[in-house]
């Protein structure tokens, strides 16, 4: 895989070598369902590392400043912060409850000394504020340093307040609560380039938001049949271009996107481009649809290409061209003769999320067994790594897997009907910058970067 | 839950596999993929169902399940096979396909042994639930599934099976009131009955053994001002249930 993240990468096309860094989560076997990391997502500088989990906690992980003493070594990720995003509701009305789980956090383009995240469960979108306070002040005059109000009577003198140094400690708080304005889940947030406004997407609705507005947003998508008994599509994905602030993509449950302008008109039920690959007859089946439905969609860095990920591949689309992908990766085609299985066991249901190197150079993804790929687009070369325990000395290479799709098993090869199929790898993300990736194995997080010679 | 399937299993899994990954492609004819298509829509249905007893229904995994059903039966209508499942035999077929669902991992061999050749509604008359009793132990465990069916069958007579679709469609629907109109307005009974099978009301006509207490929240969900035909019956026979106990 040629290095080309981006940083001190050296030319000649050497190959990155992935090494393991950091594990973060319990060891146990027994794992509980509230740890279950749910989103993982870096912010624009790769300097802060965010994940939501099922029980509606984030934890905020912070990159150390690198240590002149080593200098070979890169910074580590400990927790900055940790706070309870979203808690159990109840919906009275359907009878129903709604779950604390994260499905989504995105960072906001950092403006000043706090930090600021949105985070969304099912059907509330919260706007975090995370702020740090190292100083503290001393020498109040109505009230004691512990706290208790001095009689106003014994003060006899006035003095100004001093700040003294304390603890680093870092706070969150909610500043706005987007309620109240999806009957259906949410299933992406997306900021938009002007910072502003930002987008949320449930199966049916995409509405659009401003960070300063609570009480208002505006519906662009509306794909609801009048007579739900018409619903055969819904949205399964949503994103803000990163660069061009009218536009944005939906993805469907039909393996199709849709590219909107919102100059054209307030709600955009019309796409300026649809983009489609002809399903290839030979290969029909009962689960055709299943495996086409689009399970993540991300715009890469340069604005020019959006990638999508289906059941069995990942996909490259320019955006000018919405006949066909112009890059087709496959993650795990042997599973395409276990289709039937995996749809009993509800496994082909399972939502992969996919992310671009800093470059655009790679793409990556994550599969069964804690498997997880990388797509090198310039070398066209492809390899296969695991998250496991075993591969996690400090700096350890990780070496490269190979599922067995049939006939001889060679040695270190695993084969296919030994997989498991509880690990699963849904969410893994890639520092904006740097050769470093954060996978999620059920409730750990894997920090792995590439070896530096 | 780790391999998928029993060690010695997995050869003939896989051909299960690939046989129903030929769909339309040439081997319709064949009685093992008609079984194994049945299997599929069988494993469907049952996973429409579950949808219902989840938390909350994910819309887009019961949007795909659904329509996989459609293309079956689409299938299954240009064959001509679905004809045969006649509106009667459709509430009492699905009774006797859940068990089907276990033979897809089972070896092909295995399964014809076992299926007659004609499997399809044996003649014996569909009652309402009270008929079912005669039904083996083991697969009256999913009476209330299979009653769901029945109730619908029985009351609509027409393409059961496609009503039954719909009306789960209609229950999501019923389920996610988007303005105050909905609230008010009619709620369509399925979604009714549907809540009361799945906590144990088996049926607006029969007495309900479930507890008194999950029968009357059955009942109560409905918002008031329904204009529902068996509502009152309902309400009755649920404050009889409570005064009683």
């Amino acid at each position: 895989m040629a290095g080309a993240g981006g940083g001190g990468c050296p030319a000649g096309g050497n190959d990155l070598q992935w090494c393991f860094s950091q594990v973060k989560g319990a060891i146990d076997e027994d794992v509980a369902e509230a740890d279950i990391i749910s989103t993982v997502e870096f912010n624009y500088s790769g300097d802060l590392l965010a994940t939501g989990d099922k029980g509606g906690r984030v934890v905020i992980f912070q990159r150390e400043q690198e240590n002149k003493g080593r200098p070979h070594s890169r910074g580590e990720y400990n927790v900055y912060s940790t706070f309870q995003s979203h808690e159990p509701e109840f919906d009275y009305l359907k009878s129903l409850e709604i779950e604390e789980k994260i499905n989504k956090i995105r960072w906001l383009p950092q403006q000043n000394a706090a930090h600021f995240l949105l985070s969304t469960n099912d059907k509330t979108i919260k706007l975090w504020k995370i702020s740090e306070r190292d100083k503290r002040a001393e020498g109040y005059n109505l009230k004691d340093e512990d706290g208790r109000l001095r009689d106003p009577f014994r003060i006899t003198a006035l003095r100004v307040p001093i700040l003294k140094p304390m603890d680093l400690m870092v706070e969150a708080s909610p500043r706005r609560i987007f309620a109240n304005a999806h009957t259906y889940h949410i299933n992406s947030i997306s900021v938009n380039s002007d910072h502003e406004t930002y987008l949320s997407a449930d199966d049916l609705r995409i509405n659009l938001w401003h960070l300063e507005i609570t009480d208002r947003s505006f519906n662009i998508v509306d794909i609801k049949p009048v007579n739900m008994e018409e619903l055969t599509e819904v949205i399964t994905a949503a994103e803000f271009h990163p660069h061009q602030c009218n536009v944005f993509v939906y993805s469907s449950s039909k393996g199709t996107i849709r590219l909107c302008d919102m100059r054209s008109s307030a709600l955009c039920d019309r796409h300026a481009k649809f983009f489609e690959e002809p399903e290839d007859p030979s290969s029909r089946s009962f689960f055709s649809e299943i495996i086409s439905s689009i399970s993540d969609v991300k715009f890469s860095h340069s604005g020019r290409y959006m990638m999508t990920r289906d059941y069995l591949s990942v996909k490259v689309w320019d955006l000018n061209m919405e006949s066909r992908p112009v890059e087709t990766h496959q993650v795990h085609e042997y599973l395409r003769s276990k289709l039937c299985s995996l749809y009993e066991n509800d496994c082909i249901f399972d939502k992969f999320e996919c992310c671009w190197s800093g470059s655009d150079s790679a793409i990556m993804t994550g599969s069964y067994n804690n498997f997880f790929r990388m797509f090198d687009r310039n070398t066209r070369r492809d390899v296969t790594l695991e998250a496991s325990r075993e591969n996690s000395k400090p700096r350890a290479s990780l070496k490269p897997r190979k599922v067995c799709t049939g006939g001889k098993r060679k040695k270190d090869e695993i084969s296919v009907d030994s997989l498991d199929f509880n690990k699963k790898i849904l969410h893994t993300a890639w520092h904006p910058a740097e050769n470093i990736i954060a996978v999620a194995a059920t409730n750990n997080l894997y920090i792995f970067q590439d070896k530096l010679n | 839950m780790g391999t998928m399937f029993a060690r010695g299993l997995k050869r003939k899994s896989a051909e299960d596999g690939e046989d129903v990954e030929g769909g339309l492609a040439g081997t319709q004819a064949t009685p093992s993929y008609s079984l194994q298509r049945q299997s599929l829509l069988d494993m469907s249905l049952v996973k429409l169902q579950l949808c219902h007893m989840l938390v909350e229904p994910n819309l887009c995994r019961s949007v795909l399940i659904a329509n996989t059903v459609r293309q079956i039966q689409e299938e299954m209508t240009q064959d001509g096979t679905w004809r045969v499942l006649a509106p009667q035999a459709a509430g009492r077929a699905p009774l006797d396909r859940l068990v089907s669902t276990e033979i897809l991992c089972r070896s092909v061999r295995e399964q014809e042994g076992e299926r007659p050749a004609a499997d399809v509604g044996d003649g014996r008359t569909p009652g309402l639930v009270p008929g079912l009793s005669a039904v083996p132990s083991a697969q009256a465990l999913r009476s209330p599934q299979s009653s769901l069916w029945e109730v619908d069958s029985s009351r609509e007579n027409r393409g059961g099976f496609q009503k039954s679709l719909d009306q789960i469609f209609e229950t999501l629907e019923s389920k996610t009131p988007g303005s105050v109109e909905e609230l008010f307005s009619d709620v369509d009974s399925s979604y009714y009955d549907l809540d009361a099978v799945l906590t144990g009301m088996v049926g607006s006509t029969q007495s309900g053994h479930g507890s008194g207490l999950q029968a009357f929240t059955a009942v109560a969900t409905p918002p008031p001002g329904s204009s529902c035909r068996s509502d009152l019956g309902e309400l009755d026979h649920a404050v009889e249930i409570l005064v009683e106990t």
